[in-house]
């Protein structure tokens, strides 16, 4: 399986988002650069709006993931529920 | 490291771009506006002619009957870059937004008389269709006119119609769902009263003169169908009857439209007040295009005025007159 | 309240469905192919537009919003960068020469991308993909216009950038980076999104800016950093968008496999020539280093690129022929460019420098395999002799390639040592190539080719003076001249950063930023 990965500028608004993403992929592997979080994963990652919830305590919308999006690498599946990020082969 | 600069003064080699302070005719500092329109375009020395368009070059301002000597004369008066832009609308979409809520939260949909209600399916609906068109043709005037200070606001402009088709796609979930947005296709495929608009749309995308499109559109057609839809229509005459929330709904084109027209008007009195040929051309698109405009309206206009369609859509057409008389173009 | 049970919430795909292609229609009154005339020249076959699935389903109320959001924070930085003189927090000033880099070869084509999209948004028949592109066409002109005003503070305390769109239409180099995007935006709607939306911004994209915007935080440019992460966030839109188009041409019709192979091996080897000048700014132009030009290309090409292409193997869709050449250029790329750069920097819009001896020992030891072997012996030859004073300006004019426009610079694959030329005589000329793919692609399509404006041709033609310029008097001098035309002050705008009064001006004012005078 080949890596997708998704990148997030390092601030408050992703700390928690970070934090869920970690939750629901165990696998995850978080690499800090400056100003940036890179996240690798096998295959496979999915970001659940849910878990964001529970972490910040008030409805998120998954597009506001948006706001503080460096770059990301895969197919993409997104739902009102779920952000998928995903390689068929 | 960090180093505290506050009590140091350094003075600056220059205030701006050369070329922003060839064409202020000084180097002073310039606006976010000026710096992001501003000769932005590429003028010489393109390499290869588009495929799609051997007759031209990538940008080329003879796709254009309009002859400028500078296409930087325009302006646009509400300043627009893409920062002002966005900051601009996320505002009204805020009020929008709440506007929504009201309605939704209060139920103030099932409060609508049947007849307003029925007016809105009817009339309000199948614009979304008009505003997808005027999308497109303004995605045409972006991409095919000349000089950033001209096509810029055409983006923007797209955008915003594609934004009010959306809004008028939610007035009809709000109202009634799916079903009532399959019901307005119909009509605008199918029923006597949209076939001249749809007609005029169509025949709007395949103009190539960016210029002739951006008066067919944004001048003639907006020019009529928003003060007759939103400000005669809604705010008057249907908020009469009861209608206030529809007016709470569509806010945000009312605005819209008071905002936009300063800037067509400025473009319009530009262009005229370059030359006599101008003034003659302009004067015969929007002449020619407002006929086209009114009259298309008119039965779309009669689903909600009646048997005082004939008088208002014509007080419209005064008014609008009178606007492109003020912009320097002689009706 | 039979009303409000019928009325259950959209999701999100089913409510971007009516917000999108709901709006559309086939129309009757004109003829689709009048509509959207350029639909089949290029020989794609669409079958169904409806098949085009979303990427990211924003509606313009999210758009809007969010976009703002990003905007209000953006110009927050910026101005702070402003007021608080941020330019002299970057670690020394020869970093500001990659801003200059920037501005003139990349924001002006951040603006063609605008133009290019809102020509492809209007002319595909399928309302989602429309969208797509209108959408990317507002964030386009969003990326030129931050870039210039980031880069506008700069461009009042230092040289170089000061006519950067005159620039661009102009300068020798800077027809690298136009004459790319020239080609995408006169190619057809189809080959445009393959070649901006899936072979640049997909498979290149993350090789300009995040080395770019990484090395703007290592080199402390606040300013830079922000309107990069900002920008790249709408990227990742754009990438989406570019994967989405490859799979939704490819899943229409067996027929387009050819022709999208043709183009993905011809974008990825035009996208990599621009990138040169990447490779070069991150090897020798950033003060601090992120990493090298080899390293990002095997993280971002070999790694990621490789994992993008084992994933459309499913409709036959092969890596590039091109890779295996450029994985032979990794080791050289980036010192043969600076060194043409260094011979060059008397017509250039910013300066250059030898490495000193710390950054010669950055370069043995990320390069092992060439930099001491082929470039190091050079360089300090260079450096030597310009420390005696017989600092050297080539003024002889350099071969273009006719595709590329790079300079006949690179070396025969798996010969460091050999210039490689390639030629082709085509109707009554000889044209010629730097690579085989540059040939390649000329062959193709040689009556777009032999269009190229290029430079060198252009100043031998006379066609680079300023008006009224007779070079024919005695002592003419073509390269005052030629400068004139570029609007580039000689002795402010080019040669070395040594004595250069950028140098002068960072030191004397981080001076009184941190004595006492």
């Amino acid at each position: 399986m080949s890596t997708v990965f998704i990148a997030l500028q390092t601030n408050e608004d992703t700390r928690p988002i970070i934090e869920a993403i970690v939750q629901d992929n165990p696998a995850a592997i978080v690499n800090e650069a400056p100003a940036m979080v890179k996240i690798d994963a096998e295959g496979k990652l999915v970001i659940r709006r849910e878990t964001v919830e529970e972490l910040i305590g008030r409805p998120y919308d998954l597009q506001e993931l948006q706001v503080n999006l460096i770059t990301m690498s895969g197919n993409l599946d997104q739902t009102d529920d779920e952000m998928t990020l995903y390689w068929n082969a | 490291m960090h180093i505290d600069l506050r009590t140091v003064t350094i003075k600056p080699l220059r205030h701006t771009f050369d070329n922003i302070a060839r064409r202020l005719g000084a180097d002073k500092p310039a606006t976010r506006y000026q710096e992001g329109t501003l000769d932005m375009q590429q003028t010489v020395n393109f390499h290869y002619r588009p495929t799609w368009d051997p007759d031209h070059e990538i940008y080329d301002a003879s796709r254009t009957a309009i002859k400028m000597a500078d296409w930087y004369a325009f302006k646009d008066p509400r300043q627009f870059y893409y920062g002002a832009y966005t900051m601009a609308r996320a505002k009204q979409q805020d009020t929008a937004e709440a506007n929504f809520d009201f309605v939704e939260n209060r139920g103030l949909a099932e409060t609508l008389p049947a007849d307003v209600r029925a007016t809105v399916l009817e009339l309000l609906v199948p614009l979304r269709h008009v505003a997808w068109g005027s999308n497109m043709n303004n995605a045409s005037i972006c991409a095919y006119s000349y000089g950033t200070a001209f096509s810029q606001p055409g983006i923007y402009q797209a955008m915003d119609q594609l934004g009010i088709a959306q809004y008028l796609t939610r007035v009809g979930l709000l109202l009634g769902g799916v079903d009532v947005l399959d019901e307005a296709k119909d009509s605008w495929m199918t029923a006597d009263t949209w076939q001249g608009l749809r007609r005029y749309v169509e025949d709007c995308m395949v103009l190539k003169d960016p210029v002739e499109l951006f008066v067919a559109q944004n001048v003639a057609l907006d020019g009529l169908l928003y003060p007759l839809v939103y400000e005669t229509i809604v705010d008057d005459v249907l908020s009469a009857k009861g209608g206030t929330p529809v007016a709470m709904l569509t806010q945000f084109m009312t605005d819209w439209f008071a905002e936009t027209k300063r800037w067509t008007d400025a473009t319009m009195k530009t262009a005229a007040a370059e030359s006599a040929e101008n003034k003659e051309i302009l004067a015969k698109w929007v002449s020619q295009w407002r006929d086209r405009a009114a009259a298309t309206l008119l039965p779309v206009a009669r689903i909600a005025l009646n048997e005082r369609t004939d008088e208002l859509v014509a007080e419209v057409v005064q008014q609008f007159n009178a606007r492109l008389v003020k912009a320097g173009v002689p009706l | 309240m039979d009303m409000q049970v019928a009325k259950k919430k959209l999701g999100l795909k089913e409510r971007y469905a009516v917000m999108t292609r709901g709006l559309d229609w086939v129309p009757s009154y004109q003829k689709m192919e009048d509509i959207y005339p350029y639909m089949t020249y290029e020989g794609i076959k669409i079958h169904d537009w409806d098949k085009w699935e979303d990427p990211f389903r924003l509606t313009m109320d999210a758009y809007w919003k969010y976009q703002s959001e990003k905007e209000r924070k953006l110009y927050a930085v910026l101005d702070a960068f402003n007021q608080n003189n941020g330019h002299l927090n970057v670690t020394d000033a020869r970093y500001i020469n990659t801003v200059k880099l920037f501005v003139s070869g990349i924001s002006p084509l951040e603006y063609v991308a605008h133009r290019g999209f809102a020509h492809a948004g209007r002319q595909f028949p399928g309302p989602g993909p429309r969208v797509a592109c209108l959408m990317q066409s507002l964030d386009e002109i969003r990326h030129a216009q931050t870039q210039v005003h980031a880069v506008a503070n700069y461009n009042k305390y230092y040289n170089g950038m000061h006519d950067f769109h005159h620039a661009h239409d102009r300068v020798w180099f800077l027809s690298v980076p136009k004459s790319f995007f020239d080609d995408a935006i006169t190619a057809g709607p189809f080959e445009f999104m393959v070649s901006i939306g899936f072979s640049f911004e997909y498979v290149l994209t993350n090789l300009l800016f995040v080395p770019f915007v990484s090395g703007a935080a290592y080199n402390g440019d606040m300013g830079t950093m922000t309107f990069g992460f900002s920008a790249q966030s709408d990227e990742a839109r754009h990438m989406t968008l570019g994967l989405e188009v490859i799979k939704f041409i490819l899943e229409q019709d067996p027929d387009n496999l050819p022709i999208v192979q043709r183009w993905i091996d011809k974008w990825t080897w035009r996208g990599y020539r621009v990138l040169t000048l990447v490779a070069m700014m991150m090897d020798y132009m950033l003060p601090k280093r992120t990493m090298s030009w080899k390293e990002a290309w095997e993280i971002y090409f070999e790694e990621n690129g490789g994992a993008l292409f084992k994933d459309l193997a499913r409709y036959g869709i092969t890596m590039p022929k091109c890779a295996e050449q450029i994985a032979l250029e990794k080791d050289h790329l980036s010192h043969q460019a600076w060194s043409t750069f260094y011979n060059y920097a008397a017509a250039a819009n910013f300066h250059t420098w030898m490495p000193d001896e710390d950054e010669m020992a950055w370069l043995s030891a990320k390069y092992p395999n060439s930099y001491d072997k082929y470039y190091r012996p050079r360089m300090e030859y260079w450096r030597e002799q310009a420390a005696k004073g017989n600092r050297f300006y080539n003024k002889t004019l350099p071969m273009l390639c006719q595709t590329c426009q790079v300079p006949m610079i690179f070396t025969e694959p798996g010969d460091p040592t050999k210039t490689c030329y390639r030629e082709v005589d085509y109707k009554d000329s000889k044209y010629h190539f730097c690579s085989d793919h540059c040939k390649a692609i000329f062959e193709h399509e040689p009556e777009k080719y032999v269009q190229s404006w290029l430079p060198v041709h252009q100043i031998y033609q006379g066609n680079c003076f300023p008006e009224g310029t007779d070079p024919t008097v005695e002592g003419f001098d073509p390269l005052a001249a030629v400068l004139k035309y570029y609007h580039l002050e000689s002795g402010r705008d080019n040669l070395d950063f040594e004595g250069s009064e950028d140098q002068k001006n960072f030191d004397e004012w981080r001076g009184m930023a941190t004595k006492n005078v």
